[in-house]
C-alpha cells in the first residue's frame, strides 16, 4: 500500500518546489509586514490613553495585573448591629469592577491577605474584602474618623477598548474637519483628470491626427518631470492670478487644478496602455456600424474600460489622499482648508507625547485608502474583454 | 443590391505601394471572392471598399456613386470580421441592434429586423447572452447577423471562417452560400483558402503582390489559368510545372509543345498510369500516400525535381519503381518563359 501512495507524494513534493516555497514565504512575509502595523495601529487607537502609554498593543488582549489604592468610607456611613459597628461598601464605587486577588492594609505589604481573609487594624477593627470589591469593616467601638482607611489591592483587569480617542480626535482636535477637507480635495482631483485623460487617451489611441506620436512622446516625457520642480512656478502664477482678480491664491479649485496637472501624464499613459489593448477590429466594426468617435468612446470604450478606470481611480485617489506637499503649498492651514496629512503633521508637533491622538489620527487617515482598496479590488480583474475576440 | 466598381486603385503605406492599380467591376448581386497568398493586398482592397482604409489613388463606386469621401457607415456596406469583433459588454441582441440604434431607427423596427435576421441564422434563442457565453460558431453567426440587420447593399467578409475549426468551417461555408441565395445582395469575400473560394464564388479574383492576376469563374480559373501563378494557386494539390528544357526534359516524351512555351503544367488529378511506349512521362516513385479515395504519389523526375500525381487506388505502383504516366491532351497547360499561358 505504501508503494501505491508514492506518486502522490512526489506530486506534493513537486508542488512545494523551492521557488514556490520561496514565493509562498515571501507572500507570508508581505502579509505580516503589511498587517501587523495596521492592526497594531487600530488596536492602539482603541485603547485607553493611560494604558497605551505604558504597554504595547499586543498586551491588550490578555488580563492585566494592576495594583490600586482605594479608600474606605468614613464614620458618616457606619451603622450599628448586635453591639458592633459596621462600614460596608464596594471599593470600586462607580468604576468598572475588577477581579481582586489579594489586598493589604499597609503600604509595606500590599499583598498580605487573600480575598475573604480578615485583616485586623491597630485599633482592633477587622476588615474583609471580597473578590468583587465588596468590603465589610467591623469594629467593637464606634468609628470616629471622618476619613476611611487606605486599602491596597491587587486586581486583574479584563481587556477593555474604548472609542473615546476617536471622539476626542475627530471633534476636539479638528481631525474630522480635516477629513472632510481632504475628501473635498481628493475627489475632484481624481475625477477631473480621469475624465480629461479618458478622452485624451482615446484620441491618442484610436484617432489619427497630425502630431499624435509627438504628443504621446510629450506625455511620456513629462512622466519623469519631478513635481517639486513645478511647485514654485505654479504657485507664482496662482499668486499673480489671485492678485489680478482679487481672490486668494490658495483655494480648492487651485489645488484641484494642480493635482489634475500633476496626474495628467501618468493617468493618460496608463489609460493609453489599456485602450490600445482593445481589439482594433471591434473599433472598426463600430465605425462600419455608424458610430462616430464620440459614440464609440461613450458606448463601447467607456463600458469596457471600467476596470481600468477603477484601478486608475484608486491610484490617483490614494496619491492625492496621502499627499502632503501639494496640500501644504496650495492650501491654507486654517481649519476649513487644512488637509488630513497636514493636520497630522501639526499634531505630531503639538501633541507628540499623546500617542492616543497620533495613533487614532493615523488610523483615520488610513481608513479611507483601506476602504477604497477593499471595495474596488474586484475591478482589477479584467475579465470584461473576454469573448470579444477569439483567444 | 449594387454593383461595385474599382478604378485603378492604389494604396500606399509610408511610400510602400501595396496595391498597384486595381481595376475591377463587381456586378450587382454577385458573390466575388478575393483570393491570394498573405500580403497580396486582398484585405487592404476590401478595407478600402469598406471605408476603413483611405484610398491613395483611384476611385471606388458603389451602386454608381463614388464613395471615396463617404464615411464607412454611409456606404451601405456591412462587414464581417475574422475575429468576429463583437462588442463584449453587449448582449447578442444589442450587438445586432447597435447599428440600427446608431441610425436612430424606431424601437419596433429594430426589434422586428433583429428578430428576422436572427431567424435566418437560427440564433433567436441567444438574444440575452453575452459574446463570451457563445461558441465560436455562434459568435460568427452573430457577427453575420449584425451585418444582415443593416440590410446593406454590399456584404464584406474578411476571412470570416479562419477562426473556426474544420467541421464548423464547412458548415458555415454552406450557410453563407445559402444566405447569398436568400439575400441576393452583392457579397465580397476575402480568403486565402481556395476551397472556400471555389465553392462560394460566382467569380474569383486572384491577387498577387497587389495586382490582379486573373478574374473569372472558378471553372475558368481551373481550366484556363492565365498564367503560372493562377495555375499553381488554384487547385489542390497544386499543378505540376515541368520544364520543357534542361534536365527535366529527359523525363518527357511525345509532347507537342506550342512555340515559345518553356514549361508544361499538368494537374495531379489528370495523370493516369500508362504502359511504356504510350506514356508521356516517366519518373521514380518516392513516396505514396493512400487517402482511401485515391493515392497521392510523389514522383521524382531526374535527380530531385518532385511532382505529385493523384492516382486511382487500384493502380499497381510501388515505391522506388519507375512509373509511366499519361494524360489527355486537353489537360495540358503551356507557359512561356515569363509564366504567361500559351494556348
Amino acid at each position: 500500500m505504501e508503494f501505491v501512495s508514492t506518486p502522490k507524494r512526489t506530486k506534493a513534493m513537486k508542488k512545494l518546489s523551492f521557488s514556490s516555497l520561496f514565493a509562498q514565504l515571501l507572500l507570508l512575509l508581505f502579509v505580516i509586514v503589511w498587517i501587523a502595523p495596521s492592526f497594531g495601529l487600530l488596536i492602539s487607537s482603541l485603547r485607553d490613553k493611560d494604558v497605551l502609554a505604558i504597554s504595547g498593543w499586543w498586551t491588550s488582549f490578555i488580563n492585566t495585573e494592576v495594583n490600586e489604592i482605594h479608600r474606605t468610607l468614613g464614620m458618616d456611613s457606619q451603622y450599628e448591629e448586635n453591639g458592633y459597628y459596621y462600614i460596608e461598601d464596594n471599593l470600586f464605587g462607580e468604576d468598572k469592577p475588577k477581579k481582586i486577588s489579594s489586598f493589604g492594609i499597609t503600604s509595606k505589604d500590599i499583598n498580605a491577605y487573600s480575598v475573604g481573609d480578615v485583616a485586623t487594624f491597630k485599633d482592633q477593627s477587622e476588615i474583609t474584602v471580597d473578590e468583587n470589591g465588596n468590603y465589610s469593616w467591623k469594629s467593637e467601638s464606634e468609628f470616629t474618623k471622618k476619613k476611611g482607611k487606605r486599602i491596597f489591592i491587587s486586581a486583574t483587569s479584563p481587556p477593555s477598548f474604548t472609542l473615546d480617542n476617536y471622539k476626542e480626535v475627530l471633534f476636539k482636535e479638528g481631525l474630522g474637519q480635516a477629513f472632510i477637507n481632504t475628501f473635498a480635495v481628493a475627489l475632484p482631483s481624481t475625477l477631473i483628470p480621469l475624465i480629461i485623460c479618458s478622452f485624451f487617451a482615446y484620441a491618442l489611441t484610436w484617432m489619427n491626427f497630425f502630431g499624435r506620436d509627438l504628443l504621446l512622446a510629450t506625455v511620456i516625457a513629462s512622466l519623469v518631470v519631478p513635481l517639486q520642480m513645478c511647485l514654485i512656478p505654479i504657485l507664482s502664477i496662482y499668486n499673480d492670478f489671485g492678485a489680478l482678480f482679487g481672490v486668494s491664491s490658495k483655494s480648492y479649485p487651485g489645488i484641484w487644478m494642480a493635482h489634475t496637472g500633476f496626474g495628467l501624464a501618468s493617468t493618460t499613459f496608463l489609460l493609453w496602455n489599456f485602450l490600445k489593448t482593445l481589439p482594433k477590429e471591434m473599433m472598426e466594426a463600430a465605425k462600419v456600424d455608424g458610430a462616430t468617435h464620440y459614440d464609440t468612446f461613450r458606448r463601447i470604450v467607456v463600458p469596457l474600460s471600467i476596470p481600468a478606470f477603477a484601478s486608475i481611480f484608486i491610484l490617483q485617489f490614494l496619491w492625492v489622499w496621502n499627499d502632503l506637499l501639494v496640500g501644504l503649498v496650495f492650501l491654507d492651514k486654517n481649519p476649513s482648508e487644512i488637509i488630513l496629512t497636514a493636520k497630522l503633521k501639526e499634531l505630531l508637533g503639538s501633541r507628540g507625547e499623546n500617542w492616543e491622538i497620533l495613533t487614532t489620527g493615523a488610523f483615520i487617515s488610513m481608513s479611507v485608502p483601506l476602504f477604497i482598496f477593499f471595495s474596488l479590488q474586484k475591478y482589477f480583474i479584467r475579465g470584461l474583454v473576454a469573448g470579444s475576440v477569439k483567444g | 443590391m449594387a454593383d461595385v466598381n474599382l478604378k485603378s486603385i492604389r494604396k500606399t503605406y509610408d511610400k510602400t505601394e501595396v496595391v498597384h492599380g486595381v481595376d475591377l467591376d463587381i456586378n450587382s448581386g454577385e458573390f466575388m471572392v478575393f483570393v491570394g497568398p498573405s500580403g497580396c493586398g486582398k484585405s487592404t482592397l476590401l478595407r478600402m471598399i469598406a471605408g476603413l482604409e483611405e484610398i491613395t489613388e483611384g476611385e471606388i463606386s458603389i451602386g454608381g456613386e463614388v464613395v471615396n469621401n463617404i464615411i464607412a457607415a454611409e456606404r451601405g456596406v456591412a462587414m464581417v470580421f475574422q475575429s468576429y469583433a463583437l462588442y463584449p459588454h453587449m448582449t447578442v441582441f444589442d450587438n445586432m441592434a447597435f447599428a440600427l440604434k446608431q441610425s436612430k431607427t424606431p424601437k419596433d423596427e429594430i426589434q422586428e429586423r433583429v428578430t428576422e435576421a436572427a431567424k435566418v441564422l437560427q440564433i433567436e434563442t441567444l438574444f440575452e447572452r453575452l459574446p463570451k457565453q457563445l461558441s465560436g460558431g455562434q459568435r460568427q453567426r452573430v457577427a453575420i447577423g449584425r451585418a444582415i440587420v443593416r440590410d446593406p447593399k454590399v456584404f464584406l467578409f474578411d476571412e470570416p471562417l479562419s477562426n473556426l475549426d474544420a467541421a464548423l468551417r464547412v458548415q458555415t461555408r454552406i450557410e453563407i452560400a445559402k444566405l447569398h441565395s436568400q439575400l441576393t445582395a452583392t457579397m465580397i469575400y476575402v480568403t486565402h483558402d481556395q476551397v472556400e473560394a471555389m465553392t462560394l464564388a460566382d467569380r474569383i479574383v486572384v491577387l498577387n503582390n497587389g495586382v490582379i492576376e486573373q478574374v473569372g469563374t472558378p471553372i475558368e480559373l481551373y481550366n484556363s489559368p492565365k498564367n503560372q501563378f493562377v495555375a499553381e494557386f488554384i487547385g489542390s494539390p497544386k499543378m505540376n510545372i515541368i520544364d520543357l528544357e534542361g534536365e527535366q526534359k529527359s523525363s518527357l516524351m511525345n509532347i507537342q509543345a506550342p512555340n515559345q512555351s518553356t514549361k508544361i503544367g499538368i494537374r495531379p488529378e489528370h495523370f493516369c498510369v500508362a504502359s511504356k511506349g504510350s506514356s508521356k512521362l516517366q519518373g521514380t516513385v518516392r513516396h505514396i500516400e493512400n487517402l482511401g479515395e485515391h493515392l497521392l504519389c510523389y514522383i521524382n523526375l531526374g535527380k530531385d525535381y518532385e511532382i505529385t500525381a493523384k492516382l486511382d487506388v487500384g493502380s499497381e505502383i510501388n515505391v522506388d519503381e519507375v512509373i509511366q504516366l499519361d494524360w489527355q491532351k486537353s489537360h495540358e497547360h503551356f507557359f512561356n518563359s515569363s509564366g504567361i499561358s500559351i494556348d
